[in-house]
């Protein structure tokens, strides 16, 4: 019954079964889960339909290309930002119950928790962003499945974007303590102008496009306005993205480890409050 | 009875700086299997850092930890599952039940027969009752009892416990100090005790390590202490220790 050191998926599965009671004992945290994606998705599938109705009467015509690509914008922003926040919160749950200690002192790994915290970040997507998917197909007509392969290539650049900002801030949580909470929630605020999710790269100055060229997320929503609107799935714009986010998750893993590191220099893990 | 052939813990030079200012050390000790060692030290003693340092919470600024034999700067994933704690400065989650809880730690600890741990450790620390409500609605010394049992559920062999009946009333905290009595002798387990509970201490203790500032000021049984400060009761020595009414280490142990 001893625990060895080598990788075990049982205690991932631990960690899991872990963050899956914690969410069935609440319903508020199932209800947040769902209520602002659909919020968010409702609010721009009408802006959309006044768009589209402004070009049907001849009153507007540039703002077409942005608006048929505006609710599946919406939707993948939302695999970003939750991706992110279902990472950071599961990691956050821990700080705010004081938990963080009793893990880190079990032969939990680091690498396990992390990949329990990506598990659970996939977890909450399925649960947030699949009913309002669902939702959009119902009331406005687009369907997010139709883009195919396309889909797969937008989720797996935002999803390592996301979980590369979820290791940063869960590190700076872990270093700083509950006083940087505030991170979880608005740090990929940052991100939502800069990626470019509601217009194209074009329009910024073009010392701000380099910024954003470095960003992954820029790459998908250029990638969805492309294939929105010439059918076209950019693959090197989907490449590049995936490479950029190889390089920045492995930094993100490296800036974990060194907080982490740097928490226990501090003392800071047996005193996880503000 | 647990066997081991290194000894369970093992601190040579053991130091750390928060900053410039000296938490602890330089602090070299070892503990002998089955035994139960007291950490006692007023407020500031560097109790809690010394128990952080030995679970790999706190990184020492210089200084070696052995834990079976294992350095705990390299290889404490090794050894982590031969061990075990429980800290007031630790909780568990409120919203899980205590069952729930538990066969979360028993799963990380790599637990066989989950169900039959936690009943028997829902028999023996009287958790029956509570098994299936949630943490955050029990009373202190109910929540002790759960910390108890996390820190039992891989039945470890060198169990670090940092004062375990602060904030308890008398009557559990008496319970709970009879329970690590039992279990001890029971289980052969090794104890390292930080506390400033002197009966707790006297009660419990076949061996006392006193700090202040940080620093060692004396190593010996409740006994021998008691004959060395020509004290009737320990709480007398540890008001000596505290106020620096103590001759140098090295003359108190000639």
């Amino acid at each position: 019954m001893r625990a060895r050191a080598a990788f075990s998926l049982n205690r991932v599965g631990a960690m899991i079964e872990r963050y899956t009671y914690l969410l069935r004992s609440s319903w508020p945290r199932l209800l947040e889960m769902i209520y602002w994606p659909a919020m968010q998705m409702f609010t721009w599938g009408f802006m959309q339909n006044y768009l589209l109705g402004l070009q049907t009467q001849g009153k507007a015509n540039g703002a077409v290309m942005a608006a048929g690509a505006l609710i599946g914008a919406v939707l993948l922003w939302d695999i970003l930002l939750r991706g992110q926040q279902g990472f950071s919160f599961a990691f956050l749950e821990e700080m705010w119950s004081r938990n963080i200690a009793n893990l880190l002192m079990s032969p939990l790994r680091p690498v396990e928790l992390i990949l329990s915290l990506m598990a659970m970040s996939l977890i909450r997507l399925v649960a947030s962003v699949l009913p309002v998917a669902l939702m959009a197909m119902l009331f406005f007509g687009f369907n997010l499945w139709s883009l195919g392969l396309a889909f797969w290539a937008f989720f797996a650049v935002l999803i390592l974007f996301a979980w590369s900002v979820g290791l940063i801030v869960s590190g700076i949580l872990l270093r700083y303590g509950l006083g940087t909470e505030n991170l979880v929630w608005s740090l990929m605020f940052v991100i939502q102008p800069l990626g470019c999710v509601y217009y194209p790269v074009a329009v910024l100055p073009s010392w701000l496009q380099k910024v954003c060229w470095a960003l992954p997320p820029t790459y998908v929503f250029e990638g969805l306005r492309g294939l929105l609107v010439s059918h076209v799935l950019r693959t090197d714009l989907m490449l590049t993205g995936l490479a950029i986010d190889a390089v920045l998750f492995a930094a993100a893993t490296f800036g974990f480890f060194r907080l982490m590191a740097s928490a226990r220099r501090s003392g800071g893990l047996l005193q996880t409050g503000e | 009875m647990l066997q081991s052939t290194c000894p369970p813990l093992t601190i040579e030079g053991l130091t750390k700086f928060y900053g410039q200012t000296l938490a602890v050390g330089p602090l070299s000790f070892s503990l002998s299997a089955g035994s139960t060692t007291g950490l006692l030290g007023g407020n500031g003693a560097g109790k809690t850092t010394t128990i952080g340092m030995i679970m790999g919470l706190i990184e020492p600024t210089q200084g070696r930890i052995r834990v079976f034999g294992h350095d705990m700067a390299r290889e404490r994933l090794d050894v982590l599952g031969r061990m075990n704690f429980e800290s007031p400065y630790v909780d568990m989650p409120h919203r899980l039940t205590v069952r729930q809880n538990l066969r979360v730690f028993a799963r990380l600890y790599g637990v066989e027969d989950i169900n039959g741990k936690i009943a028997r450790l829902a028999s023996d620390l009287a958790l029956k009752d509570f098994l299936d409500r949630r943490n955050g609605s029990l009373s202190a010394g109910q929540k002790t009892r759960v910390a108890l049992a996390k820190a039992l559920i891989n039945d470890p062999e060198l169990l670090l416990l940092d004062e375990p009946t602060a904030s308890l009333d008398p009557d559990t905290a008496d319970w709970v100090r009879g329970y690590l009595e039992a279990h001890r002798r029971d289980r052969g387990c090794t104890i390292l005790l930080a506390s400033h509970n002197m009966s707790e201490v006297e009660r419990l203790c076949d061996r006392v390590i006193m700090l202040r500032a940080g620093r060692l000021i004396d190593d010996a049984s409740p006994g021998a202490l008691l004959a060395r400060y020509r004290r009737d009761r320990l709480e007398d020595v540890f008001l000596d220790v505290a106020r620096g009414r103590t001759k140098d280490v090295s003359e108190a142990a000639s």
